[in-house]
């Protein structure tokens, strides 16, 4: 059995997302119970420097110029011979736009056991266990991580980024591409997200709806309470979805980051997608009629009761506190 | 154009979930269904798409509890076919075997494309779609939010976070994992999925042997405990309100 634990970089147009340096340190964690290396994957054009602050044992760089944008008929082929070849205890993806499109269909075509949603492994004597977060982070499931191969797709939460960072360049090998021509999915042009809106990641006070919010008409009541405390409405994915607020106002792994000095939840359940959005905020209230909410796991204040009934008279409050 | 947009049903999230004596599922007892719902806005791209040009759409799911109104609520909406695959599922099934079990199916259609949910709350396995985009040896994108139709492609939107989207070309045929439907899936009155119901086919097809290998086994369920926890304001809007304009007061924000 090949100790070793491996991790795809993720990055996209020369920046490596956080997640990677969340499953180096995850692998970190592994590689110390199983006695192997960590190793990561970095498949990409042009973007050797990637490399130095990887906290790996060994980079293995793969360079086609098919990895100059992110197309996930190239990396499934690539990763199918890297994983055939070496069988290493445990492949690690981001369970993200990016580890999506390529984990599962790896797990199907080298009928290697995957577990998803990861948020930490740990060691059971020398067994690996996981704890995954499932049905909107109300749940946990752990279980064995399968042997002597597995994939797995992490989210963050479990561990902290810094420690994926390393202050020294970590040994880098290269690697051959396969053939990589007829590929079926390419990128032509990206679309950036739309400016002249606010940019929530900047503002201090936040209001933030969910499906709470019921209808398009209410919104108005959370702009109104915005207004008074001096901050902007965003939300989370079913908001946007259905139209109701420009994709810009969008919180959670799909929108933006964001660290405010108030973070007001109002009718979010908390689902992790969402919630890994918000953790650096200052001050998080929520409001949910649903007790059980994951959100107040993460707020410093709840209230259950029904934002609809709450918002008119808060705001009336607010704006007499304000004078 | 021929599309296939295989779905499956989660637990219903506002319900509370209770986790049976076993310690390794839900209680069947206590857990209602509800579509997965990026399957609905799966639904809802496949039959936008057919409103664009011309095509079937085939709504396929496994026959379990509640899907029949799913299915009739899809067709009310413009889907063309609906397809229940019968078999043994009451011990309930993962993304694996589910996927082994549409691609089964789904290979008989010759679909041009494939919509799906990107994924489900309840994946513990990866999702449906790249699993059987492999199966059925086609190209898969995932985190899809708008599809257009070209000759022999589609021109599809993927999500990347921060906003930031990739326009990309998919050869077909393909498979999508749908994130989001360009259009928020459309609302049909009661009375209509009722019509459906007298007018539309329900068929039924048995599924092939469910084979669950590919995903974690013996695992144990249980409700997050939290280290901290939001200090809760009782009371009615009033008093929640005054208590919360004081918390804005001592944190410096009012």
């Amino acid at each position: 059995m090949n100790p070793d634990i491996y991790v795809v970089i993720e990055h996209l147009r020369r920046q490596i997302s956080d997640i990677s340096y969340v499953m180096l340190a995850a692998a970190r964690a592994m590689a110390n119970v199983t006695g192997g290396q960590v190793i990561a994957l970095l498949l990409g054009h042009d973007v050797e420097p990637l490399a130095s602050d990887l906290a790996a044992d060994q980079v293995l760089y793969i360079e086609h110029p098919a990895f100059a944008d992110f197309s996930s008929d190239a990396y499934q082929r690539t990763l199918e011979t890297v994983i055939k070849e070496r069988s290493p205890r445990a492949v690690l993806f981001g369970d993200t736009t990016i580890g999506g499109d390529v984990a599962a269909w790896l797990s199907t075509r080298l009928g290697l056991p995957l577990v998803s949603a990861c948020r930490t492994v740990r060691a059971e004597g020398a067994a690996l266990k996981f704890v995954s977060q499932i049905c909107g982070g109300k749940l946990l499931a752990e279980g064995d991580l399968p042997a002597p191969s597995a994939l797995v797709m992490m989210v963050p939460g479990g561990y902290k980024p810094e420690q994926g960072h390393a202050a020294q360049s970590p040994e880098l090998v290269r690697l051959d591409a396969p053939t990589l021509d007829d590929l079926h999915v390419s990128v032509k042009e990206y679309i950036e997200p739309a400016v002249g809106d606010v940019d929530i990641a900047r503002e201090p006070i936040l209001v933030s709806i969910g499906r709470g919010i019921q209808n398009q008409d209410n919104i108005e009541l959370a702009e109104e309470l915005a207004r008074a405390l001096g901050g902007v409405v965003c939300a989370s994915r079913p908001v946007i979805d259905q139209g109701w607020l420009a994709p810009t106002r969008l919180v959670g792994k799909s929108g933006k980051a964001v660290k405010p000095k108030l973070y007001f939840a109002l009718g979010i359940s908390g689902a992790p997608e969402h919630t890994e959005a918000i953790g650096d905020s200052e001050l998080i209230i929520a409001v949910n009629t649903d007790t059980s909410a994951p959100i107040f796991d993460l707020a410093k204040f709840g209230a259950s009761i029904d934002m609809l009934d709450l918002l008119p008279v808060l705001t009336e409050k607010v704006q007499q506190a304000k004078g | 154009m021929n599309l296939v947009v295989p779905i499956k049903m989660v637990p219903d999230l506002v319900e509370e979930l209770v986790i049976d004596a076993s310690g390794t599922k839900l209680d069947p007892e206590a857990l209602r269904l509800k579509l997965n719902e990026f399957d609905d806005h799966a639904i809802e791209q496949a039959i936008l798409l057919k409103e664009k040009g011309t095509g079937t759409v085939t709504v396929v799911a496994p026959d379990i509890e509640g899907i029949d109104e799913v299915l009739f609520t899809a067709a009310a909406k413009g889907a063309d076919r609906l397809v229940k695959l019968t078999g043994n599922w009451q011990r309930g099934v993962n993304n694996h075997a589910l996927a082994r079990v549409f691609a089964n199916f789904i290979k008989t259609l010759r679909p041009e494309l494939i919509l799906t949910g990107v994924q489900a709350h309840n994946d513990l396995d990866g999702a449906v779609g790249p699993q059987l985009a492999e199966h059925l040896g086609l190209p898969y994108v995932g985190y899809v939010s708008g599809v257009i139709v070209c000759d022999g492609s589609v021109q599809i939107r993927k999500e990347f976070p921060g906003g930031l989207i990739a326009e990309m070309q998919v050869m077909l045929p393909a498979v999508l994992g749908i994130q989001a439907a360009e259009k928020p899936p459309r609302y049909v009155p009661i009375s209509k999925i009722r019509a459906t119901m007298k007018s539309t086919n329900l068929e039924k097809f048995p599924a092939m042997e469910l084979e669950t290998a590919g995903a974690p086994l013996s695992v144990r369920l249980f409700q997050p405990q939290a280290s901290t926890r939001a200090t809760m304001i009782e009371g009615d809007a009033d008093t929640v309100a005054t208590r919360l304009v004081e918390i804005l007061k001592e944190h410096g924000v009012l």
